[in-house]
């Protein structure tokens, strides 16, 4: 898919420019446009590096275990084909908590071995059961505590307070995670 | 509200680290460790982010952006969403470095404290990017069918850009 979009960015600023006129400045933005993302990345490093340091500690300390057990009960209720202490549901409750404390590297492969787990108990083979998709549905909704890239590319933009959006972000991601469940859960009887 | 953000950040390296030292965690240890891997997915990303910040740049300095948000904005503005968040929200579900690129244009362009800056942060910082998700999980199983997983996720990426837009302008 990305490459028709990344492909048909490149086309249409082309023929964008011819119309508009502005064939010098896609010149220079072609040439500035590479260099500049690595000056971004460089900006963008420090930023990452402290929260990706800072939860490793939290993580280290045993936050994800406690974590999980409180998730635990809640995730059981909205993936109710598998029992609370399976591997499928532990497998769950580490993504998630990964998920929440922002430990990308962790969190693919936990929730890879959910799957697997969840695939294991689900009937059909080519069609996943509810509590699948509802996995899946989390998972697609963001649900994390330090939006660590969008703070450092606020860092990076200059922004006088890159974490002022915070409150917003956690409230926007709370209504459209229980958006995204309500409708897995609604959806269900349908298909 | 934009208050609780400030606390936000020292507050939480402070309660982590006194919870690290509780636990008797090896605290530096586990920071340094922690910062590789953030160096190393950043590294990870850094390719595809090359490539669609040029796109992007490319796509911006050629006029392209400012047609469309002229264009969406009678529409958008019923719905009160800024125009020029419409091709951030399109990204989002289907590429993270892609939304990450078009995130960079928009804070550069408008600025990161303008309203159009935090809508798009808040946009970008509360949803995921959807049909990777789909497709590495489903994928990893060898499903292919994947019932009524995008319906749901898609209408929950549609009402957290919706949200988004007014959670900026109400605060």
């Amino acid at each position: 898919m990305l490459n028709y979009i990344w492909g048909g960015m490149i086309v249409v600023s082309f023929i964008c420019a011819l119309i508009t006129g502005r064939m010098e400045e896609l010149s220079q933005a072609a040439i500035n446009g590479a260099d500049k993302a690595v000056s971004l990345i460089i900006s963008m490093a420090g930023v990452m590096c402290l929260w990706t340091g800072i939860m490793k500690i939290a993580d280290k300390g045993g936050l994800t275990a406690i974590i999980a057990k409180i998730l635990s009960p809640v995730l059981s209720r909205l993936m109710p084909d598998y029992k609370k202490d399976s591997a499928a549901m532990r497998a769950v409750s580490a993504n998630i908590t990964a998920n929440i404390l922002g430990l990308g590297n962790a969190a693919t492969p936990f929730g890879l071995i959910a799957m697997k787990e969840m695939q294991k108990e689900n009937r059909l083979k080519t069609k996943p059961n509810n509590s699948m998709v509802m996995f899946v549905v989390m998972n697609t909704a963001s649900i994390q505590l330090i939006p660590t890239t969008i703070a450092a590319l606020r860092q990076a933009a200059g922004s006088k307070q890159p974490y002022d959006i915070l409150p917003y972000i956690w409230i926007v991601s709370f209504l459209s995670l229980a958006v995204g469940i309500i409708l897995a859960k609604v959806f269900s009887r349908k298909t | 509200m934009d208050k609780i953000g400030i606390y936000v950040v020292p507050v939480v390296i402070v309660l982590i680290v006194v919870f690290g030292v509780v636990k008797k965690v090896n605290i530096f240890d586990s920071f340094t460790t922690g910062a590789k891997e953030g160096i190393n997915s950043l590294i990870n990303i850094a390719p595809s982010l090359i490539g669609l910040v040029l796109a992007v740049t490319m796509l911006d300095s050629s006029g392209f952006f400012d047609i469309i948000t002229q264009a969406l904005s009678p529409l958008c503005e019923k719905i009160g969403i800024p125009s020029e968040v419409i091709p951030l929200g399109l990204m989002r579900p289907v590429s993270g470095s892609g939304s990450f690129a078009l995130l960079n244009s928009i804070l550069e362009k408008y600025g990161a404290d303008s309203i159009i800056g935090k809508t798009a942060s808040v946009m970008a910082g509360s949803t995921e990017t959807t049909f990777y998700a789909i497709t590495v999980y489903f994928g990893s199983v060898g499903i292919k069918k994947t019932r009524h997983t995008i319906p749901s996720a898609l209408t929950a990426d549609l009402c957290g850009i919706i949200f988004a837009s007014l959670a900026v302008r109400m605060f």
